[in-house]
């Protein structure tokens, strides 16, 4: 089945293309829906159904993936915000055409997010981290304008760089280890002490900060996400980022790499002054999107964070808020994309009051900061809540005093930004404005409907998915 | 075993002289054909060192395709107006020769300094006992990379179709 | 044609380590898109002579060989994209120079 779900969007990819089944081009959306609802599906049961045609399909590609319960979680993720990115769409793209690019576009990244989250050998993960990488370049420029251009020869530039880094540390891995699978890997790691393995690891990890936008290597990113046409920003931000820089560190430093202590205080540092340089940033920023994207720059540092507090808790605290990030950070995205197209600015001085006028996105949106903030009972405040709890009972008291002085600012700028945009007097000159279309305003209800039932169902998430995740990656019974 | 390493050293100071030589030149068509220069050195060495269907590929691929696509790409950006010319010339010129001088100093200091690698100090690993070709690794052992390879095809010929696409 | 690269490891390796110098000088230096690219390119080589090496040096040869061919297909994809962006963005700002793009963005 994992074959599957690689195989099958590439087949949708070429299918819908072949020239004499244009009829097909109109489906497209409901094709791509049709497949994120079965990936989410499959991932909440993974039943593994017996037809011959799987079987012949599996035997045809021999490809070693592995579907643990970390794989399961990242792959629902990735069909929501996926599903989520493909209903905007509808609205948002500039035309037919447009449109069908951009869902050619997601089903690509999707074979190739779902890829990295599958794989188990490092260098088919560079493959398919290339696969995500280049369509996001892709992805950014389809907006066509100047600064969609120059945003993503940007980001191609130093993503590229990154991916020089993470070659050269993959090569030297080679060197040390004979072979690029997770488990010899691991094995020849295990206790090796020499100079060469702690730089091969540290530079794969440097590479995948740069890759992930955490602090000091994060110069692509808020260029990237203002530049990114609005259901691009959606997957470039909710998942893509995610999966090709923090879902790897997480893989890759609690399953193959060995996290020594030096590792976790860099881990720690790196989260730390993500989350405070995130949010002081994203207090002096005008362009909503802009802002959005500090603040996900912010948010990465918890996820960050929880790793680096090294305990089965801090992985489940991390993966939690990836969780939870994935949801609200997606909310938000859709809500610019709603203010983008009912206003045709980002700016925020020129809005003010819009709450009036447009309920339901000013409603989602205060729902998706409270949670970014920490507010309970939503989700965030969980997710937080145990990120700070792993901390303090792994005795890094400075770095949980970090995370919940990181929470107050997120709430400060959020704050600001509610009261601009939605509450207070509304503006003059906006009295035409009406609710957003349905497109852009239904997948921000259900997100937030999925953030406040988290929060509500915290404990039994906790207990049933994230941490049996957490004690799984770090080998605790 | 002198004329060996002879051959090698003569490979890399002809390597590194033209990649310096490609990025300090003024005329982005020279830079050009200076990479391909540098690919076509590198297959030499990949030769030797015993990559052969890799040094192929390398050179139909990067020293002919890519030096293909830079021309193209050069040749639809000209734009330079005569006087242009002479003025980012003599700019250019001056910020440039920094790298030959770095290049130097630093290859002097590495070639000094003990670097920790090495089978005293790190063990490497030695291959499987029983040698498979290139083309039996590719095509039964790294399916996952092929894979990718076709999507990864699939995605550049729909960045093509978009990028030029949006001009019209 | 095995052995008697194995003396002078260090030489290529000083010659990787170098390669990317070059590379990383050109893309910080210039002002000119295609120029970076031609950096990007460099660094590139630099990792491929890399990987070559480490198959040299494990024995394994055939596995580096085909790490090899996968990043020439991928770098080539990467350049052909590369190249289309550099194309659009000179349609549209009529120049390719980094400090006139930077100056119109405002």
């Amino acid at each position: 089945m994992a074959t599957l779900l690689i195989i099958i969007p590439l087949m949708c990819v070429i299918v819908i293309n072949l020239p004499f089944l244009r009829f097909l081009r109109g489906a497209a959306f409901w094709l791509f829906a049709l497949f994120c609802i079965f990936q989410g599906a499959y991932a909440v049961l993974p039943l593994e159904p017996s037809y011959a045609i799987t079987r012949m399909l599996e035997s045809l590609f021999v490809l070693h993936l592995s579907l643990d319960r970390l794989t399961l979680l990242l792959l629902f993720i990735i069909a929501l915000v996926a599903l989520t990115a493909a209903v905007v769409t509808r609205e948002a793209a500039d035309d037919d055409e447009d449109r069908f690019r951009l869902y050619n576009l997601f089903f690509i990244v999707v074979t190739g997010l779902n890829g990295v989250v599958m794989i188990n050998d490092l260098f088919s993960m560079y493959v398919f981290l290339e696969v995500a990488a280049l369509t996001s370049f892709i992805l950014i420029a389809s907006g066509g304008g100047a600064e969609h251009l120059e945003g993503a020869f940007k980001y191609l530039i130093l993503s590229a760089l990154a991916t020089a880094a993470l070659l050269s540390s993959i090569a030297l891995i080679f060197l040390i280890a004979g072979d690029l699978s997770f488990a010899p890997v691991r094995a020849a790691f295990a206790d090796n002490g020499t100079f060469l393995a702690r730089f091969a690891s540290g530079l794969f990890m440097c590479a995948l900060f740069v890759k992930g936008g955490l602090v000091l290597f994060h110069w692509w990113l808020p260029d990237a996400y203002e530049a990114a046409p609005a259901p691009v920003s959606i997957i470039l931000g909710g998942i893509i980022t995610k999966v090709v820089g923090v879902y790897t560190l997480i893989r890759l430093f609690t399953g193959v790499f060995p996290m020594g202590p030096a590792f976790r205080s860099v881990i720690l540092f790196m989260g730390g002054l993500s989350i405070l340089a995130g949010a002081l940033l994203a207090l002096r920023q005008h362009d909503f999107k802009r802002m959005l994207a500090y603040s996900s720059i912010s948010q990465v540092g918890y996820i960050i964070l929880g790793l680096g507090a090294g305990t089965p808790l801090g992985i489940a605290g991390a993966m939690f808020h990836f969780f939870n990030h994935a949801v609200f950070k997606s909310t938000l995205f859709v809500n610019a994309a709603a203010l983008e197209s009912v206003l045709g600015t980002r700016e925020m001085e020129r809005m003010g009051g819009l709450s009036v006028k447009m309920p339901w996105t000013g409603g989602t949106s205060l729902v998706a900061f409270l949670s970014a903030a920490g507010f309970p009972p939503l989700a965030g405040f969980w997710s937080k809540l145990v990120i700070v709890l792993a901390l303090w009972q792994a005795h890094s008291y400075g770095y949980a005093a970090v995370a919940v002085f990181g929470s107050v600012i997120t709430m400060g700028y959020f704050l600001v930004m509610q009261r601009n945009v939605f509450f207070g007097k509304l503006r003059e000159g906006l009295e035409f404005v009406k609710e957003a279309p349905f497109a852009l305003v239904a997948p921000a209800v259900v997100l937030s409907l999925i953030t406040i039932g988290a929060g509500i169902l915290y404990g039994p998430m906790m207990e049933r998915v994230f941490l049996p995740i957490g004690k799984f990656l770090l080998n605790v019974e | 075993m002198v004329d060996s390493i002879g051959i090698d050293i003569v490979l890399i100071l002809l390597l590194m002289a033209i990649s310096v030589g490609t990025v300090i030149t003024i005329r982005l068509l020279r830079a050009a054909v200076g990479l391909a220069l540098v690919s076509a050195l590198l297959t030499i060495v990949m030769y030797r060192m015993g990559a052969p269907v890799a040094a192929v590929f390398e050179l139909s691929v990067c020293a002919g395709l890519i030096l293909v696509i830079f021309i193209s790409t050069i040749s639809l950006t000209q734009r330079l107006t005569p006087d242009r010319i002479i003025h980012v010339e003599r700019e250019t010129l001056r910020r440039f020769w920094f790298l030959p001088i770095i290049i130097v100093v630093i290859a002097v200091f590495l070639s000094q300094v003990n670097l920790p690698v090495g089978d005293a100090a790190a063990p490497i690993a030695q291959a499987p006992p029983s040698p498979m070709g290139v083309r039996e690794v590719l095509w039964n052992l790294r399916h996952m990379d092929l894979i990718g390879q076709v999507i990864i095809l699939l995605a550049g010929a729909f960045g093509v179709l978009i990028l030029f696409k949006r001009g019209k | 044609m095995g052995d008697t690269l194995i003396q002078p490891v260090w030489l290529y390796g000083v010659t990787v380590a170098l390669l990317m110098i070059v590379g990383l000088y050109c893309i910080v230096v210039t002002s000119n898109l295609i120029r970076a690219l031609i950096g990007l390119e460099i660094i590139m080589k630099a990792v491929t002579l890399l990987i070559t090496m480490v198959g040299q040096l494990t024995g394994n040869t055939a596995m580096a060989q085909s790490f090899v061919i996968t990043l020439i297909v991928i770098e080539v994809v990467l350049m052909i994209v590369a190249g289309g962006l550099v194309i659009s963005i000179f349609r549209k700002y009529h120049t390719i120079d980094v400090r006139v793009l930077r100056n119109l963005k405002g």
